[in-house]
């Protein structure tokens, strides 16, 4: 017995740059002078994230870092997700959020938006319906922050 | 073994939802420490109730009502049987382990004790064996003491010798561990407890499914357990007690069928075990699992245990040589049931069980429920195996391939 690594879902779900992101996560790390930080946890598989958010003086993120603990999905997209919302506006990060959620439950469309950029690699996620929280755990962490950063 | 694996294989076909396919592979539920699967005798026994002996029990005059009232109450001397408690009336009906642990901290705690009292638990403790603790810790200003465990998952018994004092009230012990499927020596630690003066409840959730359980001879004073980890259906479960103990306690719930009078100014109780058993009860589930208990017995412990060792020996050989294993627990077989924990490599635990899923394997990831036991092992979370009576070493060796095909889709390409 063998798994394929074709076989549609799981390749779907496990591609290489994923997997690649998982490995080498970027933005990993803390913001000494972070904006507003957010410790969010998964009670029901333990998935962790410290997110941290720096706002530049026009509004835009400046940067964006988290250090966590959990699957390949929450971590690659988290990593995913950094690179993705550095540069944008508080608004842009909002927009791109839902955009991600909506492709987590399984909008086709958004799955082929653009301005979603490589974090479109995760579309598979939405055919393993108890994985999509592993996915949105940054993103729900990242608005956290900029709710708490614009307090 | 020879004369046991045919028994055990015709076993299976008693287990209709065990005849599907899982992501287009035959099913291999190996997560049966977080719940069973049902035999078909007690799917009929809670059909068979439903369907014709169904009616609210201890209230009505009818027959038919003393019909349900009479599955209901033989279903308790059913249980009180498979423990070998000493009455029926020491076996009380709750929806399952939590509810009893909650039940007795609660209750007994609350008219028991006092600040500076502690209660003893242990690292390999299910939440429901420590959260209930903590809840009545923290009204009545008693402490929560700790036993460790050893590198291999066993309880560090000198611990209770350092614990145990005069300020000992409860030691709360699981009889299995539900993570490492660690056997604890429950007589031992119950003999060290009584010396100290302390009463002993035994969290049975994870060993009613599997061994003989005798509370005389455990010697303990509460024993908890729950119907759906063992053939039974979920919302079922019990605790036993001794007499004096129950006699001595306030009730947990008020409502009816647990009252002997009630009037505006105030109300007595009825006798144990009614005294805690406020509501309508689940009676198909009492019936259920009195049927349960008559399956694992119609199988024999001495049966069910050898396959089950058959099934440990087969799966600690088998995940050893899953290249990047790190498997937690006791060595010794003696010392474990056939649950095994373990991590891999480069591949998180969810991951794995996404993988297996692919497979048709279904397999627990995740804290199991014992957040201060993963802490003591130092990882976030662990994968977690856990077979019975149906698993076939067939099912062990599909897991086994899975988990080197986990970690060939894992590694560096």
């Amino acid at each position: 017995m063998t798994i394929d690594r074709s076989t549609p879902a799981l390749g779907a779900l496990f591609q290489e740059l994923i997997l690649e992101h998982y490995r080498k996560p970027r933005n990993r790390g803390v913001i000494p002078d972070a904006d507003a930080t957010v410790h969010m946890k998964n009670p029901t598989c333990g998935d962790e994230i410290h997110l941290g958010i720096k706002l530049n003086d026009d509004g835009r993120i400046a940067d964006v870092k988290f250090l966590g603990e959990g699957c390949s999905i929450s971590q690659a997209s988290a990593s995913m997700m950094t690179g993705l919302l550095i540069g944008k506006t508080p608004s842009e990060a909002e927009e791109l959020g839902a955009r991600f959620a909506a492709m987590m439950h399984g909008d086709e469309a958004a799955a082929k938006d653009r301005a979603l950029g490589d974090t479109r690699v995760l579309a598979g996620v939405a055919k393993f319906p108890v994985r999509v929280k592993c996915a949105l755990l940054g993103w729900d962490a990242v608005q956290e922050a900029l709710q708490k950063a614009r307090a | 073994m020879a004369t046991v694996i045919p028994d055990i294989l015709r076993l299976r076909a008693d287990f209709p939802l065990l005849d599907q396919t899982a992501n287009g592979k035959p099913l291999a539920y190996l997560d049966n420490a977080a719940t069973s699967q049902k035999p078909r005798p007690v799917i009929d026994a809670v059909n068979q109730f439903l369907l014709q002996d169904n009616a609210n029990v201890h209230r009505g005059l009818y027959d038919l009502a003393r019909r349900a009232t009479e599955a209901y109450e033989n279903a308790r001397t059913r249980l009180a049987r498979f423990i070998n408690a000493p009455s029926p009336d020491e076996v009380i009906w709750v929806r399952g382990t939590t509810e009893a642990i909650n039940l007795v901290a609660s209750s007994w705690g609350s008219a028991n004790l006092q600040p500076g009292d502690e209660i003893i638990v242990t690292l390999l403790e299910h939440h429901s064996n420590i959260v209930p603790w903590q809840l009545i810790a923290e009204r009545t200003g008693a402490r929560i003491r700790w036993v460790d465990i050893d590198e291999q998952g066993r309880l560090v018994l000198e611990d209770f010798d350092r614990l145990l004092s005069e300020r000992t009230r409860m030691v709360a012990v699981g009889h299995v561990s539900n993570a490492l499927g660690t056997i604890n020596p429950v007589r031992t630690i119950v003999d060290k407890a009584h010396a100290a003066g302390a009463l002993v409840l035994v969290d049975g959730a994870q060993a009613a499914p599997h061994l003989p359980v005798d509370v005389q001879a455990l010697g303990c004073d509460f024993y908890a357990l729950s119907g759906h980890k063992m053939c039974g259906p979920m919302g079922i479960g019990a605790l036993w007690a001794r007499r004096e103990l129950l006699d001595a306690m306030p009730p947990y719930q008020g409502g009816g069928e647990m009252i002997d009078t009630v009037t505006m100014e105030r109300s007595t109780w009825a006798k144990v075990p009614h005294k805690f058993e406020a509501g309508t009860p689940d009676a198909a589930g009492a019936v259920g699992l009195a049927a349960a208990c008559d399956y694992i017995d119609g199988i024999g412990h001495d049966a069910l245990l050898a396959w089950e060792q058959e099934l440990a020996r087969h799966a600690m050989e088998r995940l050893s040589q899953v290249e990047g294993i790190r498997l937690f627990g006791p060595e010794n077989l003696e010392e474990r049931l056939a649950v095994f924990s373990f991590a891999l490599e480069g591949v998180h635990p969810h991951d794995i069980a996404t993988v297996l899923d692919a497979e048709g394997i279904a397999i627990r990831a995740g804290h199991h429920c014992a957040g201060p036991l993963m802490t003591r092992l130092g990882v976030p979370a662990t994968a977690r195996a856990s077979f019975y009576l149906y698993n076939t070493p067939e099912e062990i060796d599909r897991l086994a391939a899975a988990l080197d095909t986990a970690r060939e889709l894992f590694s560096i390409g």
